[in-house]
C-alpha cells in the first residue's frame, strides 16, 4: 500500500471504552487533556445512532483539544480527540490509520469496544493506552486484556466509583490492571503517561 | 477468543484464493478482513488455520462460504435517510432533464438500496425512463436482491426511514406481506438489471449519471480504493454524481480534483465537464 506522507504520528493511541454512566466521567477528564500530550485520543461509546451529532456537539464544548468525526482511512493525529461513529465498527490498518465495518454487532454493540482494543493492541502495540469507563456491559474487557498482553497500558475506572461498575468489574475479573483509578485521577495520570516531557519528570 | 490468525496466515490465504480461483482479497482493508477470516475459523469450527486451507483448495462450494463471510452484507433500505433526501431534491432535477437516465449501484448486497432507489424514481415519475445497474461480488446476495423478498420484521425500520428520507407515501403499497416475508412490489423491479460485478478485478460496463456505492470502500485499502474510483471515474459521464457511504469519502483518491461535493453533509460528489 502507498505510504502516505508523515503527518504528525502521535506517539501513544490512547483509547477510551464506555458504556452506561461513562459520559460524566469523560466531561470529567476531556476538559484536562491539553496539547502537552503527544497523543491522539479515541472515544469508543455505546450509543444510540440517532443522538450521533448531539453527543460530539456535547463533547466538543467541553474538550479543551479539537474533537472529530471519524472518517475511513483518516489517520489519526496527535492532540486531536475522535469518536467512533455509530453503527460501525472502528478497526486500525497496519498503517495505523482508522478503518470501519458495517458487520454484525459483538457483545450487543456496534462499536464494540472490545473489536477496536483488539485491533489497537495488535496495531499499536506498546504505544496503545486503553482506558475502560463504567458500563453495562461486559464489551470492553477482553480488548482491554489484549492491550495488557501487547504491552500496552491498561486503565480501568475503580468500580467503587462508576455508576454502572459491571463493565470494569469484568475487566478487573479477567486481569490485573495497570491502574485502577478514580475519574479525577485519570487526566493527570494520562497526561504524565502520554505527554512528550513525561520522561523528564519521573 | 477467536483462534489465532497470524499475518502470514491470512497472506497465504489470500493467494491461494487468488490463484485457485480469481477472487483477490490482497487489497481489502486487512484489519477487517483478518476479523472476517478469524471470524470463519471460529463459525465454522476449523480447529487450525492447515484445516481451513485444506478446505477452501480442495472444496470449490466452500467458496462461496468464505465470500459470504468476506463480503459484510449489512444493508437497509433508505439507509441514512438524509442521503435520499438529498437525491430527491438535489440530483434528481438534473437526472430528469436527460431522456434516459442511467444509474449503477455498485456493491449493492441483497437490493435494499436498490429498492429505496426505485421507489425514490417511482415518486418523482423518473422510474419509467430510468435503467438501474445492480451489481455485487457475492452471487447469493443478488439472488435475495432479485427476488425481492424481505422479513417483515424490518418493515417498521424502513418504513421510519423512509418517511425521515422525506416519503409521503403509503410504505406498506410498495410490497405486500405473507407471513411473516414480504414480497416488494414487481412494478418496482422492472427497470432493475443485476449482475456479478467484482470492483477489485472488472472493468467498466457502461456510462452512467449517477453511481452509487456505499460502505463498500471502506472495505477496501487505499490502493484498491484508488482503482476504484478510476474505474468510476471511467464509468460516469461527465457532470454526473457519485454517492458514497456516509464515513466514506473521494479525497484520498487521485480523481478528486475533477470532482466537487455538493451543498450539505450528504456524500455525494459531482463530476466536472469531461
Ligand atoms: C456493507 S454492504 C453495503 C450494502 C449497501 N451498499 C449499503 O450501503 O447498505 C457491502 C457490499 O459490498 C460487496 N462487495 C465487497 N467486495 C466487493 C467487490 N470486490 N466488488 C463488488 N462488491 C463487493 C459485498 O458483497 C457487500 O454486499
Amino acid at each position: 500500500m502507498a505510504q502516505r506522507q508523515e503527518i504528525e504520528a502521535p506517539s501513544k493511541v490512547i483509547l477510551i471504552g464506555g458504556s452506561a454512566g461513562s459520559l460524566s466521567v469523560l466531561l470529567v477528564v476531556l476538559p484536562l487533556l491539553s496539547e502537552r500530550i503527544n497523543a491522539a485520543v479515541v472515544l469508543v461509546m455505546h450509543r444510540h445512532t440517532r443522538s450521533e451529532d448531539l453527543l460530539e456537539a456535547l463533547l466538543a464544548s467541553r474538550a479543551s483539544l479539537p474533537v472529530r468525526d471519524i472518517e475511513d482511512k483518516d489517520q489519526p493525529q496527535r492532540g486531536i480527540i475522535y469518536t467512533a461513529p455509530a453503527d460501525y465498527h472502528l478497526l486500525f490498518e497496519p498503517d495505523g490509520s482508522f478503518a470501519l465495518d458495517s458487520s454484525e454487532k459483538v457483545n450487543y454493540s456496534r462499536p464494540s469496544i472490545d473489536v477496536t482494543f483488539e485491533s489497537a493492541a495488535r496495531v499499536f502495540g506498546t504505544r496503545a493506552i486503553g482506558v475502560l469507563l463504567s458500563g453495562a456491559n461486559a464489551d470492553g474487557a477482553e480488548g482491554l486484556y489484549e492491550i495488557e498482553q501487547h504491552g500496552g497500558i491498561t486503565i480501568v475506572q475503580h468500580p467503587e466509583t462508576a455508576e454502572v461498575d459491571y463493565m470494569p468489574r469484568s475487566a478487573l475479573q479477567l486481569f490485573p490492571p495497570a491502574y485502577t483509578v478514580r475519574p479525577g485521577e485519570i487526566a493527570p495520570l494520562l497526561v504524565r503517561l502520554a505527554s512528550d516531557i513525561s520522561a523528564a519528570r519521573d | 477468543m477467536q483462534i489465532e490468525l497470524t499475518e502470514d496466515q491470512l497472506d497465504t490465504l489470500i493467494d491461494d484464493v487468488q490463484r485457485q480461483y480469481g477472487y483477490d482479497f490482497g487489497d481489502y482493508a486487512r484489519a477487517s478482513l483478518h476479523r472476517r477470516i478469524a471470524r470463519l475459523m471460529t463459525v465454522d469450527r476449523f480447529v487450525s488455520f492447515a484445516e481451513l486451507r485444506y478446505r477452501i483448495n480442495s472444496d470449490k462450494d466452500y467458496l462461496s462460504r468464505l465470500i459470504d463471510m468476506v463480503s459484510v452484507n449489512v444493508t437497509e433500505m433508505f439507509r441514512d435517510p438524509s442521503f435520499y433526501a438529498a437525491l430527491r431534491t438535489q440530483i434528481f432535477p438534473v437526472l430528469a432533464t436527460y431522456p434516459l437516465i442511467r444509474i449503477w449501484h455498485a456493491g449493492c448486497a441483497s437490493g435494499e438500496e436498490v429498492y429505496s432507489m426505485a421507489i425514490l424514481l417511482k415518486e418523482s415519475k423518473l422510474l419509467d425512463k430510468s435503467i438501474i445497474y445492480a451489481t455485487d461480488i457475492n452471487p447469493t446476495a443478488l439472488s435475495v436482491a432479485r427476488a425481492g423478498i424481505y422479513p417483515l420484521a424490518q418493515m417498521q425500520k424502513y418504513s421510519e426511514n423512509y418517511v425521515a428520507a422525506g416519503g409521503a407515501e403509503d410504505f406498506s403499497s410498495y410490497y405486500t406481506a405473507q407471513y411473516d416475508m414480504v414480497k416488494m412490489d414487481t412494478a418496482l423491479t422492472k427497470r432493475i438489471v443485476y449482475a456479478t460485478h467484482n470492483l477489485a478485478t472488472d472493468s467498466s460496463f457502461n456510462e452512467f449519471q449517477l453511481i452509487i456505492c456505499r460502505n463498500v470502500l471502506i472495505y477496501f485499502n487505499q490502493t484498491l480504493q484508488d482503482r476504484v474510483f478510476h474505474l468510476f471515474d471511467d464509468s460516469l459521464e461527465g457532470l454526473g454524481f457519485i454517492g458514497l457511504g456516509s464515513k466514506e469519502s473521494i479525497r484520498f483518491s487521485t480523481v478528486e480534483a475533477s470532482y466537487q461535493q455538493i451543498a450539505g453533509k450528504d456524500k455525494i460528489w459531482r463530476k466536472g465537464k469531461k
